[in-house]
């Protein structure tokens, strides 16, 4: 059916054909709200430091997920109970829980073991857990997108409420404790928010490459802005991109779209940490030797 | 009562503190007056941090009491600035000053903030990092400032709240002797022109003692207050420690205590 297609300069009239397919156009819906999400709670993600923790969130899912598949239900459902659970339990342990390494290594190896029994015991083994894995985009469902679009309205509202606060405890957690800022149900909001937005996302890029949308767009972000609404504009902004061109390349080109999508955030990653950041650190430097003339005291 | 008495900010009696039954110091009873600059000395581990916990009601005393501004310590109370000990900032902190210390303002409020009060937060946030000769910080990232510039900011974020009482944690830990003096000078500056009432902790008190009201030297479990000279004599802290020591003063007024191993006098 693909072969059919070729690549028309005419970018317009390529999307226009590519949105004849109901899988293009589901998975460009999905990916959309999926890249907006991931920047937002990515930026957080990445002030807290909690980027290991997202990370084995995503692994816990991977058991839900299989789970789901083995009892017939969609593996979003497991990906949402198992994330939640794992998130809550992780943020509840204490504040200083979220940088213990070794038990959550220990605990999602575990569940990463239990996944496996789960997708062997499921008759359709390799592509169901090769996309629960690497995800699979174009094989959205009509309805995994409205759930797609359903979670992600929520988190935006719930980031809505709390951003302030949220940001105020991610990047100065002891001053806002003792603001009476109820620091730990910030955290338990703050692991629900990556759990839903884990979810969703791996239906994008899969269990594994969950840090192409969570940390790397946000740490790029971060080099580029000094505010955090920009950081968080931004972050959205490279996740939107390598989404959309992600899905757009593999139209034409019978090569995964996580592929696409992980490689794009990776030379936006590079080109600002290298080529960008050599412009930034001149003007940094200018700026500390500006203030070094004031800081004297008057 | 002795609390009708309007300048006493902070009252305790017999006050303990400690963990689940561990008893770290006790029987401590001392007053602290409006805008007084008070020192809190003492080695290690020795619960200094704890005393501040107890203000800031994050922590419940585990004897005796100990009342601010009348009432026993709850948490959030927008009267009390706090600067907790901080050992770095990620480099790659990429946050400019003036949105932490906006934080400092309004972090507190839910919701995003997009349409109110934006301003208003703002200008707290700049009048703040003014106040502590840091105007020209607002717009960079506190991943590059230097010690002295982030308790500078920090300081900020604790002030721009207007906060009658100043909890500063071992500010000059990460300092050298010439931006301990400028933070200390800053401090003393808001102290005394604000009738702000600060408690620091610190580890050595050479530096700050030309500007001290008051000292609380706590170790040994047990706590010693008053006015420095009172304070810091060979008779008070050989009764706290419970071995012979001795105090010694130089020519400039510099203090050696000998006979605690962990208390190095400053070698400027």
């Amino acid at each position: 059916m693909r072969h059919d297609i070729n690549f028309d300069i005419n970018i317009f009239a390529d999307l226009q054909q590519m949105f004849q397919y109901g899988f293009m156009q589901h998975a460009f819906e999905a990916g959309t709200v999926v890249a907006i999400i991931a920047g937002i709670v990515g930026y957080f993600v990445v002030l807290r430091r909690s980027s290991f923790a997202a990370h084995a969130l995503s692994h816990i899912g991977f058991a839900g997920a299989a789970g789901a598949v083995l009892i017939g239900v969609s593996p979003v459902f497991g990906l949402l109970l198992f994330t939640s659970v794992g998130g809550t339990t992780m943020a509840t342990l204490g504040r200083r829980a979220a940088h213990r390494d070794v038990h959550i290594g220990i605990v999602l190896a575990f569940l990463l073991g239990l996944g496996v029994l789960f997708i062997s015991l499921y008759t359709g083994y390799a592509t169901e857990a090769y996309s629960i894995l690497f995800g699979e985009i174009l094989g959205i469902s009509a309805s995994d997108v409205v759930l797609t679009l359903v979670a992600g309205l929520i988190i935006l509202c719930a980031i809505a409420a709390v951003y302030r606060p949220l940001l105020f405890s991610s990047l100065d957690e002891d001053v806002a404790e003792a603001k009476g800022m109820p620091v730990l149900l910030l955290g338990v909001i703050f692991m629900l928010l990556v759990a839903v937005a884990v979810s969703i996302a791996v239906q994008v890029v899969g269990v594994l490459l969950i840090f192409s949308l969570m940390v790397t767009p946000a740490a790029t972000a971060q080099r580029l802005a000094r505010r955090p609404q920009r950081i968080i504009i931004i972050s959205v902004i490279i996740s939107l991109l390598a989404t959309w061109s992600g899905l757009f390349i593999s139209f034409y080109e019978p090569y995964p779209v996580s592929f696409f999508i992980t490689t794009i955030v990776f030379a936006f990653y590079l080109f600002v940490r290298f080529a960008y950041q050599r412009i930034g650190s001149k003007e940094s430097d200018r700026h500390v030797k500006e203030a070094g003339q004031h800081t004297s005291l008057p | 009562m002795s609390l009708t008495q309007k300048s006493e900010i902070i009252q305790a009696e017999n006050l303990a503190a400690g963990y689940q039954g561990n008893v770290v110091w006790q029987n401590a009873s001392f007053s602290i007056d409006r805008g007084e600059f008070v020192a809190i000395i003492g080695p290690n581990g020795a619960g200094k941090t704890t005393l501040f916990r107890m203000l800031l009601g994050l922590q419940p005393p585990v004897g005796g009491q100990v009342k601010i501004f009348g009432q026993l310590p709850s948490k959030g109370n927008p009267k009390i600035g706090y600067v907790p000990q901080r050992h770095s900032v990620d480099s790659e902190m990429t946050i400019e000053s003036l949105e932490l210390v906006r934080l400092g303002f309004s972090g507190k409020r839910w919701g995003f903030g997009l349409f109110s009060q934006k301003n208003a937060d703002r200008k707290a946030a700049l009048e703040a990092l003014q106040a502590v000769w840091a105007e020209e910080l607002a717009q960079r990232p506190l991943g590059v400032l230097s010690g002295g510039e982030l308790q500078r900011v920090f300081l900020a974020e604790a002030l721009v709240s207007n906060p009658e009482v100043l909890l500063l944690d071992e500010p000059l830990s990460n300092l050298d002797i010439r931006r301990e003096k400028e933070l200390l000078q800053l401090v003393n500056n808001i102290v005394r022109s604000r009738k702000v009432t600060a408690l620091l902790i610190a580890h050595n008190i050479n530096p700050i003692l030309p500007y001290l009201d008051k000292v609380i030297y706590i170790a040994n479990g047990k706590v010693a207050t008053g006015r420095p000279d009172e304070v810091i004599t060979s008779e008070r802290l050989s009764a706290l420690y419970g071995v012979h020591i001795e105090v010694l003063h130089d020519s400039r007024g510099n203090i050696a205590i000998i006979g605690v191993e962990d208390y190095h006098p400053d070698s400027e």
